[in-house]
């Protein structure tokens, strides 16, 4: 379980960019984040990845807080934890295949595993055939697949979305958030920042709504409003 | 990962800065070879002077036994003299007939009776042969001595330069090196400044990101030692001639290095090249890897 407890952000004493949040995410849960363009969503998803520390507050992962882990145990904790980015952060100079593998590299994972798990995933993915190109070779969508298929394959307990479809036509759209419906199917915990209104009203998911770096709303089953 | 793939893949990607970072490295590498052989023949021709007979006394015709068992008991007595060895008349011709072996006009001309009697005198220090010689020079039956005293003493001073002038001019380079691999490898952070960023999210430690800078850095440096150790022989040999016609015997002693030295100063030439390149890296991870 995710829990956010009293936690404000601020980046200068006149820039308050999260105030006073309390939020509980269950394990399995799928959310979307929902405000104005800084409005705080992707603070709150940075605090999670732990880029950012709160001025004050808790933030638990599974009961641990994780304001408090040491600089060193960072990386451990970041492997519980898989990231999507509207411009999928793919590195250039690798491959389809280089990427996705360089997410079990830095868990020092055995390369023979790396190879069988890539392959597995890629083939999951439906984007086998495309593991020798680059970055600048795929398509938006093509990217992006390869992006979620990097944030899953070591497995996380949690997988945070940043406007994953932001750059994406709404048909791509879809098939991504398909295939975000089928990550969670699995029991992996997806919280995801959009502003993309139509597949939050037609997702019925939980919607939490944030406005000047506050809840302003919460729902399950909600709609993409934060007014 | 791979790591050698990876830093293989890291230098390819920047090559003119590989070739500048490995170049200042040769140089340096260049300079620490030609310093450490120059000190180690420079300390090899010394010893070979002064394992040589430092003085020889040259005896008049008609002195006897008892004259040179005088004069060694003499200089035995000093406790400066480590050996002394009597050449008559004729091993001093075959002495001369064994270094112009080459020449049959010099050996027809010369007879035992010509050349004179001898005694090699081998002193403990450079600094003892002056006295010595003075002592047999007083002597009556002596008629001269000679002793290569400003070779030795210029040699103690060559020796003594050629160490402090290398010891400054390698220390001066091995921290230019190190300040070129710093820059080197901080520019390489900063251009990768994204890639590290994303790798940090995925969970790779500090030391999997460090890793392969470090170990660029001491590639660098190892491919200039290389270089430098290679270029520095190959050099030596190729004026060998020259130096044998200069030098003479002495010469000898550039080309006695044993192959156990030779892989010894490789050894210590890579040991430098890791501290050199693994130290810059390291600081540049520290300086502009902020993780």
């Amino acid at each position: 379980m995710i829990s956010f407890q009293n936690v404000s952000k601020k980046f200068s004493s006149s820039i308050t960019a999260l105030e006073d949040i309390n939020l509980e995410i269950k394990n399995g849960e799928f959310v979307f984040v929902v405000g104005p363009s800084g409005a705080g969503k992707s603070t709150l998803l940075r605090l999670l990845t732990r880029e950012y520390l709160p001025n004050s507050g808790k933030i638990l992962l599974d009961d641990v807080d994780i304001t408090k882990i040491k600089p060193q145990d960072i990386p451990e904790y970041r492997r519980k934890i898989g990231f999507v980015f509207q411009d999928n952060k793919l590195l250039d100079d690798k491959t389809v295949f280089e990427n996705v593998a360089l997410a079990l590299q830095v868990r020092n994972t055995p390369e023979a595993e790396i190879h069988k798990e890539v392959e597995r995933t890629l083939k999951l993915f439906e984007i086998w055939d495309r593991r020798n190109l680059f970055p600048r070779q795929l398509s938006g969508g093509e990217a992006q697949r390869v992006a979620i298929a990097r944030a899953i394959i070591g497995k996380p307990k949690v997988l945070i979305a940043d406007e994953p479809t932001g750059n994406l036509d709404p048909q791509t759209s879809w098939s991504v958030l398909q295939l975000l419906n089928e990550i969670n199917s699995w029991g992996t915990t997806v919280v995801m920042a959009t502003h993309n209104k139509e597949i939050v009203d037609m997702q019925k998911r939980r919607v939490i709504a944030i406005k000047n770096g506050k809840v302003t709303k919460d729902k399950t089953e909600g709609k993409y409003e934060f007014h | 990962m791979n790591l050698f793939n990876t830093v293989k893949k890291n230098i390819r990607r920047t090559p003119y800065q590989a070739l500048a970072a490995s170049m200042v490295m040769f140089l340096t590498f260049l300079t620490l070879s030609g310093f450490l052989l120059l000190a180690i023949c420079s300390q090899q021709i010394l010893r070979y002077y002064e394992s040589k007979p430092q003085a020889i006394a040259f005896f008049k015709d008609g002195t006897t036994d008892q004259d040179v068992n005088a004069i060694e008991g003499a200089l035995n007595q000093t406790g400066k003299v480590t050996k002394l060895k009597f050449v008559s008349k004729d091993d001093a011709l075959q002495i001369y007939r064994e270094r112009n072996k080459n020449n049959p006009m010099l050996l027809e001309l010369v007879t035992a009776n010509i050349l004179p009697a001898s005694l090699e005198i081998s002193t403990q220090t450079p600094e003892d042969l002056k006295p010595v010689a003075e002592i047999v020079k007083k002597e009556p039956v002596v008629e001269e001595v000679v002793f290569p005293e400003d070779v030795v003493s210029s040699l103690v001073s060559a020796t003594r330069l050629i160490r402090v002038v290398g010891s400054a001019v390698v220390g001066f380079l091995i921290t230019f090196s190190t300040l070129i691999i710093v820059m080197v490898v901080g520019f390489k952070i900063r251009i990768k400044r994204s890639e590290i960023e994303i790798m940090k999210l995925l969970g790779a430690s500090t030391w999997f990101i460090r890793i392969p800078y470090i170990t660029e850095g001491v590639v660098y440096a190892l491919i200039g030692a290389f270089l430098g150790w290679i270029t520095s022989f190959a050099v030596l040999w190729y004026f060998e001639p020259v130096l044998r016609n200069n030098l003479g015997e002495a010469a000898g002693q550039f080309f006695a290095l044993s192959p156990v030295l030779l892989l010894g100063l490789l050894g210590v030439e890579v040991v430098v090249a890791i501290l050199v390149g693994g130290v810059g890296a390291f600081v540049a991870v520290r300086r502009y890897l902020r993780i």
